[in-house]
């Protein structure tokens, strides 16, 4: 095991080609570049061998994925926002394949208003393709992530692609140490991918063909279903980590301090490893506020939102905004309480535009929620200059 | 179908996968096998593998699976194959 002192981005890429996959296909765009250009300089160096396949567009690398993956090996790419966006399509088509591709997303603002600060809209809105969305919140939860991923991805009973998210610049430009192990620790970790099925000459399949509605009706059950074991199998993944390396950034959820809590603040991203600054600051005022951390978004974690549901009132902080509604984990959150539960969810809207959101900002968020001041679903830090 | 462990989109070549879709026809080609040079560029560019080639390189037209688009008409160099409206009298 060795120390590295990098971005999220550069250590994303060390996890990527440690991964072993055979096809890496992407195109760069801010702030996701670095990870591109992580994985060229492992190609320059050998240090990666498979194939690196420089494409014209997003929606071109997301149709590399498939065609690799549907040829039976590993593969990889990453994007953000605008790049994510383009993908959509073709996001689906990986999905309803049932390839398992891994992808990092920097969440990044959409445009225009041309903006490259961080915000989760970009992932968001494509929480319907049917990919695992895993949000993280450091460097080396990211490189973690990334390994995970391709095992959860492949798992017999989910054969699903995996989106991993992080925040724009917060992570993905920002140095923090991580620990890297051997090559030999990955590869026993994560043996080398055996595809279900592939593209075989002498054994010909076809994935896109014409399908009868009922046919078509069958394959969205499955999904369904393979999202619902993806619940129980990702906690039993990052246990399996933990036993090995010793770390576990948690499964569905990452709980901090929420033992005696009367209030449980459910966040996400960069902004979850601020609110664990926030929570102490507020322990030691004396206010009962814990801490969960959102780190699946699909599946979504309806069991375990009820259960912390069942100890304390809920606060919401999403850094996205489904237009016309709320945010979206404040959204969902409430629909799995429906009926199951009577604890108050108090929801706000804060950091979108990449607006600075600090440990202290978060504090102001859950004292008011807890005074009980909050406005229906509150658009936080909103000046009027 | 069910070859795998999970339902997937996944299917497999057999002659009619969705049924006989010769039905969908509008236009029949005719083929006078007078004219016909066996010089299979309708083989070649039938997208329905509906030109069936025979071991002396004469050809007939499985009407089965035929969806009448006319490129094998369009194809032939010396017009043995015509598009007749399906249906027409006789």
């Amino acid at each position: 095991m060795t120390m590295m002192i990098d971005t999220g981005n550069y250590i994303a890429a060390k996890a990527a080609i440690m991964a072993r996959p055979a096809v890496v296909a992407a195109y760069p765009i801010t702030p996701q570049t670095t990870v591109v250009e992580g994985i060229a300089k492992y190609v320059d160096t050998g240090e990666y061998k498979g194939e690196y396949i420089c494409v014209e567009s997003e929606h071109s690398a997301m149709s590399a994925c498939i065609g690799a993956s549907a040829a039976g090996v590993r593969t990889f790419t990453a994007t953000s926002s605008h790049g994510l966006l383009l993908m959509h399509e073709m996001l689906h088509w990986a999905a309803l394949a049932r390839m398992p591709i891994v992808m990092c997303n920097i969440n990044r603002v959409v445009g225009p208003g041309w903006n490259i600060w961080a915000d989760q809209n970009d992932s968001i809105s494509q929480r319907d393709t049917g990919w695992i969305q895993i949000y993280c919140s450091s460097n080396q939860e990211i490189f973690d992530t990334v390994i995970q991923s391709f095992k959860i991805a492949e798992h017999e009973k989910i054969i699903l692609p995996v989106m991993i998210n992080y925040d724009a610049f917060v992570l993905s430009h920002t140095s923090m140490p991580a620990d890297i192990p051997t090559q030999k620790e990955i590869d026993d970790f994560l043996p080398a991918y055996k595809p279900h099925w592939k593209l075989d000459v002498n054994n010909p399949i076809t994935f896109g063909n014409i399908i009868a509605p009922m046919s078509y009706y069958k394959v969205r059950k499955a999904m369904q279903d393979a999202q619902e074991h993806a619940k129980t199998i990702i906690p039993k993944i990052t246990k399996e980590w933990e036993q090995t390396f010793k770390r576990n950034h948690g499964g569905l959820f990452e709980e901090y301090k929420t033992e005696d809590a009367e209030f449980i603040l459910i966040s996400s991203g960069a902004l979850g490893a601020e609110s664990k600054a926030a929570i102490d600051e507020l322990q030691k005022k004396g206010l009962k506020v814990g801490l969960a951390r959102l780190r699946v978004f699909r599946p979504f974690p309806t069991e375990e939102i009820i259960r912390l549901s069942k100890k304390a009132h809920l606060i919401v902080i999403d850094r996205n905004i489904s237009i016309g509604n709320e945010g979206a984990m404040f959204n969902e959150i409430k629909a799995a309480l429906y009926q199951k539960s009577d604890a108050k969810v108090i929801g706000y809207i804060a950091g979108l535009g990449g607006t600075d959101v600090t440990y202290k900002d978060i504090e102001k968020m859950c004292e008011k929620a807890v005074r009980g001041k909050t406005k229906t679903n509150e658009w936080y830090g909103l000046r009027e200059d | 179908m069910n070859k795998y462990q999970v339902v997937t989109t996944i299917s497999y070549p057999k002659p009619g996968a969705n049924g006989k879709t010769g039905n969908w026809r509008i236009f029949k080609p005719i083929l006078d096998k007078q004219k016909c040079v066996k010089c299979l560029r309708c083989w070649i560019f039938c997208p329905e593998t509906a030109i069936k080639r025979n071991k002396d390189d004469t050809i007939d037209i499985d009407y089965d699976y035929c969806k009448g688009c006319g490129i094998c008409a369009k194809e032939c160099t010396v017009k043995a194959i015509t598009m007749e409206r399906e249906g027409k009298q006789q």
